[in-house]
């Protein structure tokens, strides 16, 4: 549904995209991920038209931006990242006005703006100026007018920021659920969204794609994934280190196997071990990798992104 | 042209939801009521006319319609609908022109509310209808010049006060080069073709005509043009911050 090819755009001598590709097809929910001014916001607004890019194609549905902008923009609902909306008008007015404009009139405009109203549960304000609501009604009322005329292509920048953690859950729940027939590219700062919503996730970082891949790709780019933790009476680090490199945490010991493919093993030679001593286990985890630990070892590249966590006791 | 008629009326009902249209309403037509019969001096006159009424307009719009006009765009600027806006089905014409449209069709209700002019001027005396219905077109021509100067200014800047003094600036400059002390001036030390013809880029040189009755093909060209231009400008103008 949506293909980018070589997105640029360069705000004077700064480059804010620099060369982002890639696609999104029905069915998929992309996490847009970044540290802040990676370029995530101006390539949403490219997608969008909002802006024109500098060099490369957007093409939303078969239909390129920059040449037909008006019948990409006819399948793309938007959350811009602020989520504004007409302080003055009420919800109603707000989504009616919508509708109007995606051309929906009579039976069919009244029936999407239920749909909506009853998607974002905006029912209890629905008559309220949007400029009295608190942040989380306002964003919703914005959701609400991205999804007014059901979009093929959803695009939303931060659709969870400044939601309390209920709401996040639902507007999370909301988003797997349209990403059954849609295609939607989110982006976020809460790594713990991928999970929760994604089929795949897109790092960027200055202008550029670092990462590209289904929640659990990027997870096993971490250090960590494939380590076991034990927290285990009598378990010495000595025996421990004959199965791999061990690190020691506060009462417990992590053991990272010595390859990657045979990561697998670990879990049971960890165990086996521990029936020969006969240690007293009192919890024992397999780690599957932490997402922040691999989008700060990919974006902080100076720092080579080492966390204490995992540098401690290594020495 | 069903998205034009969408934008004007929430246009529209933004001025009416808010104390802005009633507090401008009720300003303008106290205003118009001073200076057409107080500052005018339209009973002194002793004409059945409404010269003292139409005579004030390029000056009283002078003030007034940079203040409807300035939350146009500096408004959707600042409070980041525009993105809203022009992510949606919507050519960029369709925006300015509706937007345009609605304001322009808000100072028309509040010249129509000066009705009772009309009515005062003829139960008094017997005034020729036809001039003053030119003089109505002309003021709404007026009008619709200044705004859409204030449009163009409005789409430069997020400030809406630095929109409303750009666009007075520029508006006194249009009334100014028609003003006669000013042509009086200038006839000193210009040549009549110089002054003739700053005075041809004047409202009130323009508005002149309108207001004896006489409505002129030239006039409304010049208005009209004017318009246009301006409301072209807009367009330029918002296509450069987005690609900026």
């Amino acid at each position: 549904m949506i293909r980018i090819e070589n997105l640029v755009k360069t705000f004077g001598a700064k480059r804010a995209v620099d060369g982002v590709s890639f696609n999104v097809e029905r069915g998929e929910v992309l996490g847009f991920l970044g540290p802040n001014g990676a370029g995530k916001s101006t390539t949403m607004r490219m997608i969008t038209g909002f802006i024109p890019p500098t060099a490369g194609r957007v093409s939303v549905g078969g239909h390129d931006v920059a040449e037909s902008p008006l019948e990409a923009k006819r399948l793309i609902g938007y959350l811009p990242e602020n989520a504004a909306s007409y302080p003055d008008m009420t919800v109603a007015g707000f989504l009616n006005f919508a509708a109007e404009i995606r051309g929906l009139a009579g039976e069919a405009r009244k029936r999407a703006v239920r749909r909506v109203v009853d998607l974002c549960f905006l029912d209890n304000v629905l008559h309220q100026s949007i400029d009295t609501l608190s942040k989380g009604y306002k964003h919703r009322t914005c959701l609400a007018q991205a999804l007014i005329h059901d979009p093929d292509v959803l695009i939303m920048d931060e659709p969870t920021d400044g939601l309390d953690p209920n709401q996040k859950h639902q507007v999370r729940n909301l988003i797997r659920e349209l990403g059954k027939t849609k295609a939607i590219v989110f982006s976020t700062h809460i790594l713990e969204e991928v999970d929760a919503a994604c089929t795949r996730a897109i790092i960027i970082d200055r202008g550029r794609v670092v990462a590209n891949g289904t929640p659990e790709e990027l997870r096993a780019m971490s250090e960590l994934a494939g380590a076991v933790t034990l927290q285990a009476q009598g378990a010495t680090r000595e025996e421990l280190e004959v199965l791999g490199r061990v690190e020691q945490l506060d009462g417990a010991f992590r053991i990272f196997p010595r390859e990657k493919a045979r990561a697998g093993e670990l879990a049971q030679a960890v165990i086996d071990l521990v029936n020969r001593r006969s240690w007293k286990v009192q919890g024992m985890y397999s780690e599957r990798g932490e997402l922040d630990e691999v989008f700060r070892r990919i974006t902080l590249p100076d720092t080579a992104g080492r966390m204490p966590a995992t540098t401690a006791g290594r020495a | 042209m069903s998205i034009v008629k969408t934008i004007v009326k929430r246009e529209l009902g933004a001025y009416f939801t808010s104390p802005v249209a009633y507090v401008f309403l009720v300003i303008f037509l106290l205003l118009t009521g001073f200076f057409t019969f107080t500052a005018g001096s339209f009973f002194e006159r002793g004409e059945a006319s409404l010269a003292s009424f139409f005579g004030w307009h390029p000056w009283l719009y002078l003030a007034v319609v940079p203040a409807i006009g300035m939350r146009l765009w500096a408004e959707e600027r600042r409070s980041g609908t525009l993105e809203l806006l022009f992510t949606m089905p919507i050519a960029t014409w369709q925006a300015i022109v509706a937007k345009f449209l609605a304001s322009w069709l808000f100072i028309g209700v509040a010249l129509l509310l000066t009705f009772p002019t009309v009515v005062t001027v003829n139960v008094l005396g017997d005034p020729d209808n036809g001039q003053i219905f030119a003089g109505y077109l002309g003021s709404f021509l007026l009008a619709g010049t200044y705004l859409a100067i204030t449009c163009m200014t409005s789409a430069m800047t997020r400030n809406q006060v630095v929109a409303f003094i750009l666009s007075v600036v520029i508006c006194l400059f249009l009334v100014l080069a028609g003003f006669n002390p000013v042509t009086d001036l200038m006839v000193r030390w210009a040549s009549p073709a110089v002054v003739d013809t700053v005075a041809a880029f004047s409202v009130v040189t323009h508005f002149d005509g309108f207001q004896r009755g006489v409505i002129d093909t030239r006039d409304l060209f010049f208005f009209l043009s004017v318009i246009g231009f301006a409301l072209f400008a807009t367009g330029v103008i918002l296509r450069g911050h987005r690609s900026a």
